[in-house]
């Protein structure tokens, strides 16, 4: 059981981060609307799994999707802060239950869903806008940059829940 | 002691998020800097290989759109051999280019982006084909950015599209130059820079490179005139610029290198060393 768990962790780590930086990366919605689905990663990774695991994976990830999108640390910055932050947003959305390892996140309920995936995506995103402009000037940007890329990723997240999630109904 | 290792195994969480996060700002600001000769990123060699190999793939996809382009090119060049006193001779450029002072390469670009705030191009030519810090790049309609990293296979450009980049451009018949800015979204639409109310221009008019910096030779074709108005606090033109080239769809390039750019910047040096 471990074992299998821990394969279709690193087949999701390199599944998603192949995915960003040769597809998701060229979309360019309305030309500068981009989703940045490959945290989905962080926000699926098991609520009993290794903390200190999940923070080194984190910015290996961001990591990859920097070097392929010429970015410096921008995505490692945003992805290792809210894999080192997700016990929070975990806490903030669905209370403190889900220490005891009866909840997972794709068949809980709708709104905690929700609550939990905007809130984890919203923070990378201004997080990671505000890093790439590294000028408090362009905060206009930074802010629609940020609303409009986490409507989108968030989309994407919670339409991948239904997709592969079904059976667990 | 004891303690000390219990805080560390107790904290042992916030401080790898702490150490990689430090890390990855420290790649940030590096990335920011304009001149890095040690740089990890698209022009690295696994991530560049990969790059190329991806653009191998997709290279298919717009051969005819690339090739209508290149045709286009090559109509424009034919033409000015033809006619060489009517094109040359043509607008306000004093001279036309001397061949011998200008270095040309070829390149494809292998990653390009423009839907960020800075957005940069890498090139499948690096140093052993010849390509060093500071040459121009231009697309077959026009200026597209300026070479800022070099590794020994490829090569990044930090593009027009990026809010750091300053590009002198002046106007093809009225010589009245000013800096050539991208305040961000739109990559059709740049800012130009310090022209004065009392320049005769209008929309329409055609922006060049400037002769002044050693980058550019002079005249190579940059954008056009879309918007321009006039603000009443200071004395200067507001002015929308469209770029010829359409940043979204680049993959022929040139670099070019002024030969003569060595000995300009030794003798503004030593002139600058001999005044002070």
């Amino acid at each position: 059981m471990g074992q299998t768990n821990w394969l279709s962790e690193l087949g999701r780590f390199f599944l998603v981060l192949l995915l960003q930086v040769l597809l998701l990366n060229h979309i360019r919605l309305f030309g500068y609307i981009n989703p940045y689905f490959y945290i989905y990663f962080i926000i699926l990774y098991p609520l009993t799994g290794n903390r200190t695991l999940l923070i080194l994976l984190s910015f290996l990830l961001g990591f990859g999707v920097d070097l392929f999108s010429d970015t410096g640390g921008v995505h490692a910055a945003a992805a290792v802060f809210i894999g080192w932050a997700r016990p929070l947003f975990l806490k903030f959305s669905f209370g403190v239950s889900y220490q005891y390892n009866t909840i997972k996140v794709p068949s809980a309920p709708l709104q905690q869903q929700l609550i939990y995936v905007v809130s984890i995506v919203f923070t990378h995103h201004l997080l990671l806008f505000s890093l790439e402009a590294f000028a408090s000037r362009h905060w206009a940007l930074i802010l629609s940059n940020t609303l409009s890329s986490s409507l989108f990723t968030s989309l994407l997240i919670m339409g991948a829940f239904y997709l592969f999630s079904t059976k667990n109904k | 002691m004891q303690q000390i290792i219990d805080f560390f195994i107790r904290n042992k969480n916030f401080l790898l998020f702490a150490l990689l996060f430090v890390i990855a700002l420290q790649r940030t600001r590096s990335a920011h800097s304009f001149h890095q000769t040690r740089y990890f990123g698209s022009t690295h060699a696994i991530s560049g290989a990969f790059l190329n190999w991806k653009a191998s793939l997709t290279n298919y996809l717009d051969l005819m759109e690339q090739n209508e382009l290149l045709a286009q090119e090559n109509k424009t060049l034919r033409a000015q051999l033809l006619n060489p006193i009517n094109t040359l001779g043509k607008g306000s450029v004093s001279e036309p280019y001397h061949f011998d002072h200008v270095a040309l390469h070829s390149a494809k670009v292998i990653n390009n982006n423009f839907h960020k705030t800075k957005n940069q191009l890498t090139l499948d030519q690096g140093r052993l084909d010849g390509i060093t810090l500071d040459m121009g790049v231009l697309s077959p309609q026009g200026v597209i950015g300026i070479v800022t990293h070099v590794s020994d296979h490829y090569a990044l450009v930090q593009s027009i599209l990026n809010t750091q980049s300053r590009i002198v451009a002046k106007f093809q018949k009225s010589q009245h130059f000013g800096t050539l800015v991208w305040e961000g979204r739109d990559p059709g639409a740049m800012q130009l820079l310090e022209i004065p109310k009392i320049a005769p221009i209008a929309i329409g008019d055609t922006l060049v490179t400037d002769g002044r910096s050693t980058i550019f030779p002079e005249g190579l074709p940059i954008g056009r005139v879309v918007a321009l108005t006039q603000e009443t606090s200071n004395d200067y033109y507001t002015i929308t610029v469209a770029p010829f080239t359409d940043m979204t769809s680049i993959k022929h390039v040139y670099t070019v290198q002024r030969n003569d750019a060595l000995e300009i910047l030794t003798l503004e040096q030593t002139g600058e060393d001999g005044t002070n």
